[in-house]
C-alpha cells in the first residue's frame, strides 16, 4: 500500500469510526437546546443498538431495525423527559440512572444475539461521479446510506437551529422557558418533543454500531462514545458544525490507532484505545481556550422550568 | 360615543385560598391611558394576565370589540392586539433584540428573516421615540432599554392594547419621563394602554380615566376631571391614610453614632464616602436624601460592618467601632434592614421560622450546647409573626413565597426584636403600597420612641420629611446639608441632591 491510500483509507474510516458519535453528539445537542440535559446518552445508545440488531434479526431488513432503534431510543428518552419535565426531578441523577438503566437492559435483551450475524447491514454504496473525486471521493462518498444522511443532518440542524422560527423558540425555551411561556409556547410539550428527538439520533448512533459500522451485538459495544458525545456537545458549544468536526477527530485517532496495529508498531491495545478518548478531549479543550475559553450553555440547562416558581 | 376595544364583565379569579377577582367590570376605549390602581394584592396584575392571556379566568367574559373571545394562550391574546409588558421582563437575554421580537410573531414565516425586521423595528422605534438597536444583545441592554424592546414587541405584533405592570418601578425619572411621553404618543395614535400601578401621583401624570381595585373588586372609576387625592385613597385603601405622622418630641438624647470624616470606596474602587460625618442621638430619625448612587449604600454598609473605611473613625456611645466585624455591630445593638430585602436581608428559600432565626441562634435562649431549642425557637417566630401581622401560610413557607410589604415587616420584625440601639434602614418603602407603608413608618417611629436612633436613607423625600427629625442630603459621597427637619425646604434639598448649591461640587468629580 503506498503512503497515500493509506492516509486517504484513514480518513475514510475516520468519516465511519466517527458517525455514530456524530448521531448521539446531534441528539445531545438537540435535548440541550431545549434546555435538559441527558447524561443517558450511553444507556439510550445500547439499547438503540440491541433493539436495531435485534429488529434486524427477525424482519431480516436493516431498515426495520433503523426504525426500532429510534423507536426504542425514543423512548428511552421519554422516560427522562417524564421524570426531568413533568415530574421536575434532577436531571444529573435521572441521566446517569438512564445510562445504567440501558447498560442493563441491552445486555439483557441482547444476550441471545451475541455472535449471531446480522441478515443484512447497510452496506456501503458509491454515489456515482460523487465517489470518483480524486481524494474526496473515497474519503467521503464510499460509504453507507446512513453516513450519507449524517451529511444533510447536520446542515439541516444548523439551519434548523440558527435561521427558522422553530429553532429560535428551541433556543428561547432552553435559554429562558419563562419568557416563551409568556408568549403562549408550549414549554413542556416542546421539551419533550426535543428530548424524545434527541433520543432518537442517539438511538441510530447505537444501530449505527450494530448494523453498519460492526455489524453484531456485543455488550457494551458503545465502549463510552455515549460520554464522548455528551462531552462533544459542550466543547462543540452547542454547535452541529463543531460537533461533526470533534466527531471525526475522535473517528480519526481511533482510525489511526487501528492502522497502527495493522502496520505493526507496537503499542500496547490499551493505549491505543484510550488515545482517541484522551486526543478529543484535549483538541476541544484546546480549541475553546482558544476561542476565548468562554462556555456559555443555554441559560436553563439543567434547570427545571416550573411556572409558579419566582 | 366612542365603543370600548374591550369589555370585560364579571371576571373571576381564585387561587388556592384566595379570590384575586371577584367579579370585576372593566371597560377599555382606544385611545386612552388606563390607569389600574391598587395596594399590593388587590388583583390588578391577575387581573391583566387573565386579560392577556396568562391566566384563565374562573368567570366572566371577555370581549375585544364587541365579540367574545376565549384566550387559552398569551398567543391567543396576542392575536387579537393584546400586548403585556410583565413586570419582570419575558425577553431572552442572549438573544439579539430582533430575536426577541420574532419570537412572538403569530403569522410568523417558517424562515427568520432578520433584514426586514431590523428595519421594521428601527421604523417602529422612530415612530414613538422608542430608540432601540435591533442588532444588540439584550444583555448588554439598560432595565429601561429591555422594557423598550418589550413594548416594541408588542408594537410589532400589532398590539392595540398595551397593558404595562408597574412600568416605572425599575426605571430612573428620567427614564419613566421619556416612558410617559411614548405612551401619550401612542395612545394618541389610537392604542389603549391600561398600567398597572400604585403611585398616585402617576395616575394624576399620565391618566385618562382610572379603575381602583381593592381586595379584588372593583371600588371605583373615575376619568380624568374627577381626580381626588383623598378619593382615590379612600377608594384603594378603604380607610384614610394619615399624611402626617404624630412626632413625638423627644428630649435630646446622648449621641449613639459618630461617623467622623468616614472615607470609604465602592464597589468600583472609586471613592463612595469622602469625609462623611453625622452623628445620632438617642430617639431621633436621621434622614438622608439624595438620588440613588450618590453614596448610600456604602454609608449603610460601613455603619453596619460590610464595608470598610478607609479613613475616619466610628463610634458608638462612645467606643470606637471603626471596621469592626458585621457580628460584633449586631451584638452592640447595629440593625439594619438593606435595600435589598431577598437579596441581603434574607434568606429567599430558607423558611419564615429560620429567617427570623438567623440573628439570634447563638442566643443561650434558643441554643443549647449542641442543639437548637426548637420549641423556643418556633414560639419565638410565632409571636413576632402575630406581632407584626405577617401574613404566612406557615411558619415553614419559604420567605421567597411572601408578598414585598409581608417580607419588609418579617425583616423588620427580625431587626426590632432585636431591641437596637441604632437602626439602619434603606429604602424601607420601595415598592411597597399605601398600606403597607404606613405599616412600615409606624414601626420606625414605635422603634424612635423607644430611644433608638435611625437612619432612614431614603430616595422618597416625602417619607423623610414625614419622619425622620434631621435631614441630611448625600451627593457624590458628601453629606452637602443638613438641617432640622423644621428648617428643610423640599425645593432647596431638590437643589442639593443634584448637586447644587454645594461649592466644590464640581471640582469633586475632577478630584476622583
Amino acid at each position: 500500500m503506498s503512503e497515500q491510500s493509506i492516509i486517504i483509507s484513514i480518513l475514510a474510516a475516520a468519516v465511519t469510526a466517527g458517525t455514530p458519535i456524530l448521531y448521539a453528539a446531534l441528539g445531545e445537542l438537540l435535548t440541550e437546546r431545549a434546555g435538559i440535559l441527558n447524561l443517558g446518552v450511553e444507556g439510550i445508545m445500547l439499547v438503540g443498538a440491541v433493539s436495531g440488531f435485534i429488529a434486524a434479526v427477525a424482519t431480516g431488513s436493516c431498515w426495520w431495525g433503523l426504525l426500532a432503534a429510534m423507536a426504542a431510543g425514543g423512548a428511552v428518552a421519554f422516560i427522562h423527559g417524564v421524570l426531568t419535565i413533568t415530574l421536575r426531578a434532577n436531571q444529573t441523577v435521572s441521566g446517569l440512572a438512564l445510562t445504567l438503566f440501558g447498560t442493563g437492559l441491552s445486555g439483557y435483551l441482547g444476550k441471545s444475539y451475541i455472535g449471531m450475524p446480522v441478515p443484512q447491514a447497510f452496506k456501503a454504496t458509491t454515489l456515482g461521479p460523487l465517489s470518483d473525486i480524486p481524494y474526496i471521493g473515497p474519503i467521503l462518498f464510499r460509504h453507507d446510506v446512513l453516513v450519507y444522511a449524517s451529511y444533510l443532518l447536520v446542515p439541516a440542524m444548523a439551519f434548523f437551529i440558527y435561521r427558522t422560527r422553530p429553532g429560535l423558540i428551541l433556543r428561547a425555551i432552553g435559554e429562558n422557558p419563562a419568557a416563551a411561556d409568556a408568549l403562549g409556547f408550549k414549554v413542556f410539550s416542546l421539551r419533550h418533543l426535543y428530548v424524545i428527538a434527541g433520543g432518537m439520533l442517539c438511538g441510530v448512533g447505537g444501530a449505527y454500531l450494530s448494523l453498519a459500522y460492526a455489524p453484531s451485538w456485543l455488550e457494551n459495544m458503545t465502549a463510552g462514545r455515549g460520554w464522548i458525545a455528551v462531552a462533544l456537545v459542550v466543547f462543540a458549544l452547542w454547535d452541529p458544525w463543531r460537533a461533526l468536526i470533534g466527531s471525526y477527530l475522535f473517528g480519526g485517532v481511533d482510525a489511526l490507532g487501528f492502522n497502527l496495529q495493522v502496520l505493526g508498531v507496537t503499542v500496547p491495545t490499551f493505549f491505543l484505545s484510550m488515545m482517541p478518548y484522551l486526543f478529543t478531549i484535549l483538541v476541544l479543550t484546546l480549541l475553546m481556550a482558544k476561542s476565548g475559553g468562554r462556555v456559555v450553555p443555554p441559560g436553563a440547562l439543567g434547570l427545571p422550568y416550573d411556572r409558579e416558581d419566582r | 360615543m366612542l365603543k370600548p376595544i374591550i369589555t370585560m364583565r364579571g371576571m373571576y379569579k381564585r387561587f388556592p385560598g384566595v379570590l384575586a377577582n371577584d367579579n370585576i367590570d372593566m371597560d377599555i376605549y382606544p385611545g386612552e391611558i388606563h390607569a389600574l390602581l391598587g395596594e399590593n394584592g388587590s388583583g390588578k396584575s391577575t387581573l391583566m394576565c387573565v386579560l392577556s392571556g396568562l391566566y384563565k379566568p374562573d368567570g366572566g367574559t371577555i370581549c375585544v370589540e364587541g365579540e367574545e373571545k376565549r384566550f387559552r394562550s398569551p398567543r391567543d391574546a396576542i392575536a387579537c392586539g393584546i400586548g403585556m409588558v410583565h413586570q419582570h421582563f419575558k425577553l431572552v437575554e442572549p438573544f439579539s433584540v430582533a430575536e426577541n421580537i420574532a419570537m412572538s410573531g403569530q403569522h410568523g414565516s417558517f424562515m427568520l428573516s432578520t433584514e426586514k425586521m431590523t428595519a421594521d423595528i428601527a421604523e417602529l422605534g422612530d415612530k414613538y421615540g422608542l430608540a432601540i438597536k435591533p442588532e444588540a444583545s439584550v444583555w448588554q441592554l439598560s432595565v429601561g432599554e429591555k422594557q423598550r424592546v418589550e413594548i416594541v414587541r408588542m408594537l410589532y405584533h400589532g398590539s392595540r392594547v398595551l397593558i404595562l405592570d408597574e412600568p416605572t418601578a425599575v426605571l430612573t425619572p428620567q427614564e419613566a419621563a421619556e416612558m410617559f411621553k411614548t405612551l401619550r404618543k401612542m395612545a394618541a395614535d389610537g392604542c389603549a394602554i391600561v398600567f398597572i400601578t400604585h403611585k398616585l401621583n402617576e395616575v394624576y401624570e399620565l391618566a385618562d380615566r382610572v379603575t381602583v381595585l381593592r381586595g379584588g373588586r372593583v371600588t371605583g372609576v373615575l376619568g380624568r376631571n374627577e381626580l381626588d387625592t383623598k378619593k382615590l385613597v379612600w377608594m384603594m385603601v378603604g380607610r384614610d391614610v394619615v399624611s402626617q405622622y404624630e412626632r413625638g418630641v423627644m428630649p435630646e438624647g446622648r449621641p449613639v453614632l459618630e461617623v467622623q470624616k468616614a472615607v470609604a470606596f465602592n464597589d468600583m474602587g472609586m471613592y463612595g464616602l469622602k469625609d462623611l460625618s453625622l452623628t445620632i442621638n438617642e430617639g431621633e430619625i436621621f434622614g438622608i436624601a439624595g438620588v440613588a448612587g450618590n453614596g448610600q449604600r456604602e454609608l449603610a454598609e460601613v455603619i453596619t460592618g460590610l464595608r470598610r473605611v478607609a479613613d475616619g473613625t466610628i463610634r458608638l456611645y462612645d467606643e470606637d467601632v471603626t471596621n469592626s466585624r458585621p457580628a460584633d455591630m449586631i451584638a452592640r445593638g447595629v440593625s439594619y434592614v438593606p435595600e435589598d430585602r431577598l437579596g441581603v436581608g434574607l434568606v429567599p428559600e430558607l423558611s419564615v421560622l429560620e429567617n427570623l432565626l438567623l440573628k439570634s441562634y447563638q442566643q443561650p435562649e434558643f441554643s443549647g450546647r449542641w442543639l437548637l431549642d426548637s420549641k423556643a425557637i418556633k414560639e419565638r417566630a410565632a409571636k413576632l409573626v402575630k406581632e407584626y401581622k405577617v401574613k404566612v401560610s406557615s411558619l415553614d413557607q419559604p420567605v421567597k413565597m411572601l408578598s414585598g410589604g409581608h417580607l419588609q415587616r418579617l425583616l423588620l420584625a427580625r431587626e426590632i426584636a432585636e431591641k437596637p440601639k441604632l437602626m439602619v434602614v434603606v429604602y424601607p418603602a420601595r415598592g411597597l403600597d399605601v398600606g403597607a407603608t404606613e405599616a412600615v413608618h409606624r414601626l420606625l417611629l414605635d422603634l424612635k420612641a423607644e430611644k433608638t436612633a435611625v437612619l432612614l436613607i431614603s430616595e422618597d423625600l416625602d417619607e423623610i420629611m414625614k419622619l425622620a427629625d434631621r435631614v441630611g442630603v448625600l451627593y457624590n459621597g458628601r453629606l452637602v446639608g443638613e438641617f432640622p427637619v423644621e428648617e428643610a425646604d423640599i425645593e432647596r434639598i431638590g437643589l442639593l441632591m443634584a448637586g447644587s448649591g454645594t461649592e466644590g461640587g464640581e471640582a469633586d468629580a475632577y478630584q476622583i
